[in-house]
């Protein structure tokens, strides 16, 4: 099999699972006031899913411009992991400009697989893997979006959910199986419920109370409970 | 949201986005061993997935009582690990039943 359709067939099932959850981007866009092309032009130049979540919360929500630097600055940090893991998995057919390209694809499921490659990978498996996944990305906020302005209020309301859903599929498992993961991430939500009821500090915006949640909980976790080895990030 | 506000927003979001992806892809040789780092890094995502899901989503439908029916159903189906999707479908559905009911039983 040539590299490219290596690439294609990693590629897929990742392309279908990002369907299904930009559908429901999609779908939250516009209920927030976005328009259609609005919601697939935030996919398309994205391709996250915290960091899309959190920058459309504070667009929204009329936020500042530090704040949405600093939110995307934290919440996809862990990509230049990703970059300088995968710097040292790449061939020497990916020069600079191949590089620049493609860096723009590293999401933690395209990581994962790409990682998973035993031989070191050139331009041809990424072009293919990346296919799959920017198309089902970009597709699927697009077909939210539709959805989300034809659809019932009612019914956008219960697909609204969905992406909470899914990140509840994310971290309760995680949570399940590590008691550090389970107070580091109790200690989040508890600050997350006092910036949102708390007179005076629930004045402070959604973007950056995120922030202050996520970084403070996990320089406590990082202090108090430094992980042993690697763990598998997923988002 | 008018075009030129998306815009300044998107450019934002999307250049950030881009520039810590790449600028280490380019000009970082090292894999980074810090335990600190990258145990920070690691809770990262969940922390941030938590904070922005709890309390947001008890918001985040119709009514208070379908959202805490989605949640409550969402964590339950996740504590079994039942994938993404099935977590994701059952929370709605938990929503949409609980919004039927309020409308046409009470």
């Amino acid at each position: 099999m040539s590299s490219f359709k290596k690439g294609l067939t990693d590629g897929l099932p990742i392309g279908l699972g990002y369907l299904a959850v930009s559908f429901s981007f999609g779908i939250l866009a516009v209920a927030g006031g976005l328009n259609v092309w609005q919601a697939t032009l935030i996919s398309m130049t994205n391709l996250t899913s915290a960091g899309q979540f959190a920058g459309l919360t504070i667009m929204v929500s009329g936020g500042g411009i530090a704040e949405m630097i600093v939110s995307q600055f934290i919440i996809n940090l862990r990509y230049s992991l990703m970059s300088i893991s995968l710097s040292q998995h790449i061939d020497l057919s990916m020069k600079i400009p191949q590089k620049l390209f493609f860096g723009e694809f590293h999401t933690d499921e395209i990581f994962a697989v790409s990682m998973g490659r035993p031989e070191k990978l050139g331009r041809k498996y990424f072009l293919g893997v990346i296919i799959a996944p920017y198309v089902g990305w970009s597709l699927g906020t697009f077909l939210g979006a539709v959805c989300g302005e034809i659809l019932p209020s009612m019914i956008t309301s219960a697909l609204g959910v969905a992406l909470y859903g899914m990140f509840i599929a994310i971290v309760v498992p995680v949570m399940k199986h590590s008691w550090k993961m389970s107070i580091v991430v109790a200690i989040a939500v508890i600050m997350s419920v006092c910036f949102t009821y708390v007179p005076g500090i629930n004045q402070i915006t959604s973007g950056f109370a995120v922030i202050i949640c996520a970084v403070s909980a996990s320089l406590f976790g990082a202090i108090v409970f430094p992980l042993k080895e690697e763990k598998k990030e997923q988002t | 949201m008018n075009w030129a506000e998306f815009f300044k927003y998107l450019a934002l979001m999307a250049g950030v986005t881009y520039l810590i992806r790449v600028l280490p892809y380019i000009f970082m040789r090292k894999e980074v061993n810090n335990r600190f780092f990258k145990s920070f890094l690691a809770y990262i995502p969940y922390t941030v997935l938590a904070a922005m899901t709890f309390p947001a989503i008890l918001s985040a439908t119709g009514s208070i009582y379908s959202a805490i029916a989605g949640l409550l159903v969402g964590v339950a189906v996740a504590f079994f690990e039942k994938g993404l999707l099935v977590v994701a479908l059952s929370s709605c559905v938990a929503v949409l039943l609980t919004e039927l009911i309020q409308k046409f039983v009470f």
